[in-house]
This record gives C-alpha cells, structure tokens and sequence, in this order.
C-alpha cells in the first residue's frame, strides 16, 4: 500500500507541476536534441547525439553560443519509439524550442502536420519524408543534404560507372536488402523504375525491425540469387549484421554498397572480411579540421562530452556535428535576418531557407573541406547535393569517388509525385503563406 | 466516518444490483468525471496531449483485453495487431467517405476490428491458455505483415504511413493538426466514458455471466447449456471491438499519423501487463495498469531529476531512460508480491477498510 500511495504521490506532484521541465532563460536559445541511447538502434545513436551535442557545447564553450546568445541544449531520449518521440515533443514544445530533430522517419511523420501549427520548423537530415524536400508544399520541414530517392540514383550511377556505362547494366542482377519500414521501402519505386528502363533485374531482400540481428534467410536468398550487386538500405543493428553474413557467406564486398548510415561499429563487427563494403557519404571523417580541434579542446578534453576521444571524428559522430552545423547556421542566419539576438522557431525557419555554406564560409567555421557547398531556399529545402563512395580499408573510411551527381529529373518526378499525393490525401493541407527572404 | 454503508437503505432491487451502491461511491464518481472534464481547461497541453489522451487511449485498450483475458478467461497475443485494424479501417473509412462524421468512424472502425478479432478466435474452441496465446500471435504477425505488404490499406501513400485528415466536428477540427488538446481530450474521454458504461453493463449482465462461467470451469459452462463457441467468440469479438477504437483513437487523436510498427508485438505485451498489474476482470484496473504502465514513467522522468539534483547528480537523458526501466519493473514485480490479483484488488481492500474505519471490529 505505502509504496502505491508514494508512486501515486508522486505521480500527482508531477501532474500539479504541470510542465515537466524548467522553462529555458529568456535571453537563451532553446534546442532540444531527439537521441536513442538506449533501445535497438542505440549502436548508431549515441555517437549522432553526442556529434550534435558536442559541436553546439563547442560553440558554448568557444563563442559563448551563436551571436552571444547562449544554447541551452537539452536531450530528451526517445529510444528510437515513436510513442516517447512525441511524448518528448510535446515535453519540448512550451519551452520555445526553435528547432526539432526527431532522428527517426517513425517520429518525423506525426510531426510534421503539427510543425506549422506550432511554428517549430523540423530538421531531418537526409531521413524522414522525402517529399518534404518541396518547400512550397512543406515550408516547415527540412532534409537537406540528399534525399533517399537521390541516394539511391547516385549509388546506381557508380556501380553503371564501374561496369562501364549505364547501358551495361543490362541483364544484371542487383539484391535491394532494406529495413522493412516506410524508410526501407521509399527507394524501391525508383529502383524498379530505373530497373524497367536499364533492363537490370532486381531482387528484393526486406528485413522486419526483429529480425535484424538475425539476417540467415535473407543470405540464404542471396547465395541462390547470386546477384552482381548487393545494395543496402538499414540502421542500427541490422547494417552490422548485414556486414557479417555478408562476409559470412562470402559475398565479394566491393559489390556490396550501402546507403550513408553504417558506421565504423558495423564495418568492424565484419572483421577483416569486411575490407570492401562501400557507402556514400557527403562529409569528411576524422578530426583535421580546426573546427573539430576545437570541440576536443574545448568539450571533450575538458569532460564536457559524452564520448571518448577515440570516438570523435567517426563517421556517425561527425554526422551529428554535420547536422548541428545546419542548426547553428541557421540560427545565426535568423538572427541576421531578424536583427533580433534570442531568436524564435519562425525565425529560424526562415534561417534555414537560407542556409548557404559555400566554401568560404565553410573556411570561416572552420570546417573547409569537411562537405561539399549546399544552399537551400524557399522551394527547395533539401539541395539535391551529390554525395561520394567511401571504401573501408579494414580500419577507416577512404574516399574512393568524386561527388556523384543524384539523377535530378528522376528524382523530381519522383517528388513532385509524392508530395502532390501527401497534400491531396491530407485533405485541407494548408497552401504556403509564409513569404520567402532573399538569401542572407 | 465518511465512507460507510450505515443508514443507506436498499428500498427497491434496483438499488440493491447497481454498480454503486453506496452515495459516497456515487458522490466519488462524479467528482472524478468533474475533475476529469476540468482537466480539459485547466491542463497544460503537455499534461492533455502526452499523458491524459494516450492514458485514456490506453485504458480502454486495457478494458478490450480485460474483457478477453480478465472476464472470458482467453489469452491474447494480438492486441497490437487489432488496435491496427482499427486504425486502417478508420483511415480509409474516413478517406473514402469524407462527409461522415469522423465520430461516426471511430465507432464503426472497431466492427472491423471485432470480425477480425473473431475470425482469429475460431481456433479458441479447440485451444486453450498458452496454445491459444500463440495462435493469437500469429495473428500479430499476420496482421502486421498486411499492414506493410498491402499499400491499398494506406491508400498508396508513399511513405507507407498513416496520417490524420482535417476532420471537424460541430466546425471545430477533431482530427488533424490544428485540432487542439482540448478539443481531442474533450472527445476521447466522452468515448471512453461511454464506452466503459456500456462494458461495465456488459460485463455485469448475461453475456458477462456467461463469460464468467466458461472463464471459471468451461466444462461445466456447457453442461449448463453456454453454447462455448458463440460465449468465446463473442468474448473475441467485443474485446477486439475496445481494442479497434483504442487504436483508432491512437492514430488519429493521439499520433495524429503513424507507421505500422506502433501497432508491434511491444505494444501487445505493454497492453498485457496492464490489464495484469491493473487486475484480471475489473475494469477499474484496466484503468490502474495503464496509469502505473504508462504514466508512471513519465512521472519518474519528471521526479527523478527533481530528486536527484540536491544531491549533486545531474542525469543524462539516457540513465533517466535506464532507471526508469529498472524502477517501473521492480515496482511490477513487487506489486505482483504484494497482491496477485493486481491494483484493483489493492483498490478494494482499501475500500473495504475504509468501510469500517476508524473502528475495525
């Protein structure tokens, strides 16, 4: 009895409290990061969050935040559920956040509905719905570098490359191996598509969300298929999998390509057997540049982060900074536009349309050479950009392509398809009001 | 002194078989009720939309299974997967035919729910307990494959995806984003309330009785003349019908969107162990598990922090996460130490020493 009456005491004092967190200072900007350290696809989310964590921190510590404003920057874990997603969105929502990032296509799509009613714009980055790469459907969500669709042209563009031309593709086979979820399945329209005009044969190997640490029947498909190409479309667990039965069964890894997620983590967990496995990817790994310096002397040397030092500069991690390098531009993109210091979520929607990271800018972060230049705008709010292949050499990453361009007619087709059909399904989805700013 | 039976005369039958019998109990009720509409006005949005919708949702999917498990005596893997087929059913009810009531809807989603519910009970005369268990989740499997495999049930969305219409009522928008917490919480606890009135009629009436009695000793239910294939579809078909508008009112008035994986093996087992820890064959613990299942994790994520920080301990995000997780299963097992039958019975116990204090003779 006594242990109810204090659960339910406390319980109820939380309830009286009304909003769980204390409210963020005025003269701070708000921003809340969606993380999985725990749960399933922990492998691959803690090294994101602590990349996202760890460059804002830097700013903090470095600059003492964007344009003198301090971040407060609070994590709210959502173990990659949709249920806790929107129970940490909804936690965020009354402290002012400015901007969102649900890392997880499952948590994305509810919110994306509600982030013109509550004026918070959402960043997911290279995930989530594709078609909210159209701004003037979308004006609220963001995707940038690439989109699935443009993953998916540019990873059938190399391996055409590698045979010599697109036309040879002809009589290929090529095993499309996904996640068994909205964000596996997006490609496959594409892929079909460009199946039935180069005349290549594809095979569909889907894994189910339980199944990913357990991938034997797939590979026993693979090795009676036999095809000429594997491609590969997972997160978490399932892409360290995938890499071991693939070596396991001894498929030729230089034929075997990934979408960008797999980390260092899941190639190494394919041994040496693993040297070969081939991704895209769209930024540097490692930590030359200066602005990653800074975050090992100004946060993680000084225990300010969560991950140790041998992690920082992994792929996975330095997506995460990838992805806070957007909000902290954005941010203090809005405060250039606005002239207002502590800016707000519409502001920062307006920050991101104008995001444009060109060389020099890049240069003055401190991150030349760290990813190619990227602009958005009112109607393109994901930029398209051409990602490149990476190798794994047994222990690091090695770039071995030059950007390759997305097949942007395709692509559009694809988008303008899929968003014209979200707007209609999604009876009385509002037209765009908000109006454009010219580029800062 | 101010719960007791003393001075309350049954004059009529009626009286006598009501729910509650005792003024007090009535008086409590209706100050719950009260409260619970006051809420709608007085809660901060966090408290309507992440705690007191999905509490309510949840409850009556516990109320669903409780029906099936706690009254009729047959053990259900699938819940997840009917709370499913309400959702799809619901989602293209609503596409198709746009004009109707989203209400309306709702409502009807959950026969959908209830034939599938009873077309996987079938199997239910010949098998029992665990057995059934497993036949049941085969249904969780089955269903959750249709849910990904059959793009017709999404209307080809491409991302596969459940999302919410603008749908209003009265004018005012129910389903959809601009649909406020207020107005969602106003309409899922209206329908649970009813919902709930009409179960607890249910349950204390023939059908219930017979249920009860194929429960207990099956045997003996059909040597008594309980015709046991109708009693336990039946049982089969009203439980999915709670648990289609459960996840009807998920999809719609909670998530406002979904994929198919919310409607996972995890969700069925979370269900479960609701209607366990609430109390078999009660409907007022269907309500107790999902406080203690759903809200109670929330509340340690608000406390512990909160306790924590005197004594120098700030807490990552993630070791809140892991010590909610060892919390709230310690707490289940020693609930299910203390009293088997679940919080219910804890309910009635109190209520019971209540009757009689403060002189317990």
């Amino acid at each position: 009895m006594s242990f109810r009456r204090v659960s339910l005491g406390l319980a109820i004092a939380a309830m009286i409290g009304g909003s769980p967190l204390p409210a963020a200072a005025q003269d701070s900007i708000y921003i809340p990061l969606f993380t999985y350290r725990t749960g399933p696809f922990a492998g691959s989310g803690m090294h994101i969050a602590d990349g996202m964590h760890d460059y804002l921190e830097m700013l903090n510590q470095r600059d003492g935040g964007i344009g003198g404003v301090k971040l407060v920057i609070e994590e709210c874990e959502t173990g990659y559920d949709t249920k806790k997603g929107v129970e940490c969105y909804e936690a965020v929502k009354g402290k002012n956040p400015v901007i969102v990032n649900p890392w997880s296509t499952g948590i994305t799509l509810p919110l994306i509905p509600r982030a013109a009613v509550d004026k918070i714009p959402i960043l997911s980055m290279a995930y989530g719905l594709s078609a909210s790469a159209r701004g003037d459907i979308f004006p609220w969500v963001f995707n940038p570098p690439s989109t699935y669709w443009d993953g998916m042209s540019m990873i059938i563009k190399y391996i055409g490359q590698k045979e010599g031309g697109l036309d040879k593709l002809k009589g290929k086979k090529i095993g499309f191996l996904h996640l068994d979820a909205s964000f596996g399945k997006e490609p496959i329209p594409l892929l079909e598509e460009l199946s039935k005009e180069l005349g290549f044969e594809v095979k569909l190997y889907p894994v189910a969300a339980q199944d990913m640490q357990n991938q034997s029947s797939q590979w026993l498909s693979v090795r009676r298929d036999r095809p000429d190409y594997m491609i590969m479309w997972g997160w978490g667990s399932m892409n360290g999998g995938a890499i071991k039965e693939a070596v396991r069964s001894g498929y030729p890894m230089d034929k075997f390509l990934s979408v960008w997620w797999p980390g260092e983590d899941d190639a190494k967990s394919g041994g040496a057997g693993a040297k070969g496995f081939k991704m895209l990817n769209w930024h540097g790994v490692g930590t030359s540049y200066p602005a990653l310096q800074d975050i090992v002397k100004n946060v993680v040397d000084k225990g300010l982060s969560k991950a140790s030092k041998d992690k920082v500069g992994e792929l996975l991690y330095n997506r995460g900074v990838y992805n806070s390098l957007l909000i902290a531009e954005a941010i203090a993109n809005a405060q250039k536009l606005t002239g207002k210091k502590v800016v707000t979520g519409e502001d920062v929607r307006r920050g991101l349309e104008t995001i444009k990271l060109d060389q020099a800018r890049l240069k003055a972060l401190g991150l030349e050479g760290f990813t190619d230049p990227i602009a958005l705008s009112c109607s393109d709010h994901n930029g398209h950009r051409p990602a490149f292949m990476q190798e794994w050499d047994g222990t690091k990453w090695v770039k071995i392509s030059d950007p390759i361009e997305p097949m942007g007619d395709r692509v559009r087709a694809q988008l303008d398809a899929a968003a014209k059909d979200y707007a209609e399904k999604n009876a009385g989805w509002p037209k765009r009001t908000e109006p454009c700013d010219k580029a800062s | 002194m101010l719960y007791r039976e003393a001075g309350q005369f049954k004059t009529t039958y009626a009286s006598d078989m009501a729910v509650f019998r005792l003024r007090e109990d009535r008086i409590g009720l209706a100050v719950i009720i009260a409260a619970a509409y006051a809420a709608a006005f007085l809660g901060s949005d966090f408290l309507l939309q992440a705690v007191l919708i999905p509490f309510l949702v949840f409850s009556l999917a516990a109320i669903g299974l409780n029906i099936l498990t706690g009254y009729a005596g047959q053990l259900s893997l699938g819940t997840g997967a009917f709370m499913g087929v309400g959702a799809y059913a619901c989602y293209k009810l609503m596409t198709a035919f746009p004009e109707v009531n989203v209400i309306v809807w709702v409502l009807v989603s959950g026969f959908f729910s209830a034939a599938v519910g009873a077309l996987f009970g079938l199997p239910s005369l010949r098998i029992k307990g665990f057995y059934l268990a497993v036949a049941t989740l085969a249904a969780q499997f089955f269903l959750q494959w249709c849910f990904i495999r059959v793009p017709w049930l999404v209307n080809y969305n491409v991302s596969g995806a459940l999302d919410a219409p603008l749908r209003t009522l009265f004018g005012i928008p129910v389903v959809g984003a601009t649909a406020t917490p207020q107005t969602r919480y106003l309409v899922v606890l209206t329908l649970v309330i009813a919902l709930t009135w009409l179960a607890s009629n249910l349950v204390r009436g023939r059908i219930g009785r017979m249920w009860i009695a194929v429960r207990d000793m099956d045997l003996a239910a059909e040597l008594m003349g309980i015709r046991l294939l109708q009693t336990k579809l039946l049982a089969f078909a009203v439980s999915s019908y709670y648990c289609g508008v459960a996840g009807a009112l998920m999809v719609f008035l909670w998530y406002g969107g979904a994929e198919y994986d919310v409607f996972n093996i995890n969700q069925s087992f979370f269900i479960l162990f609701m209607v366990i820890i609430g109390g078999l064959g009660s409907l007022v613990g269907s309500f107790f598990g999902a406080a203690l299942i759903f809200i109670m994790p929330i509340a340690l994520g608000v406390v512990l922090p909160v306790v924590l920080s005197p004594f120098g301990l700030s807490v990552g995000a993630e070791t809140i996460e892991h010590l909610r997780f060892m919390i709230v299963g310690a707490l289940i097992i020693l609930f299910l130490i203390v009293e088997p039958h679940g919080l219910a019975r804890l309910w009635q116990i109190g209520k019971q020493k209540l009757l009689v204090w403060p002189f317990p003779y």
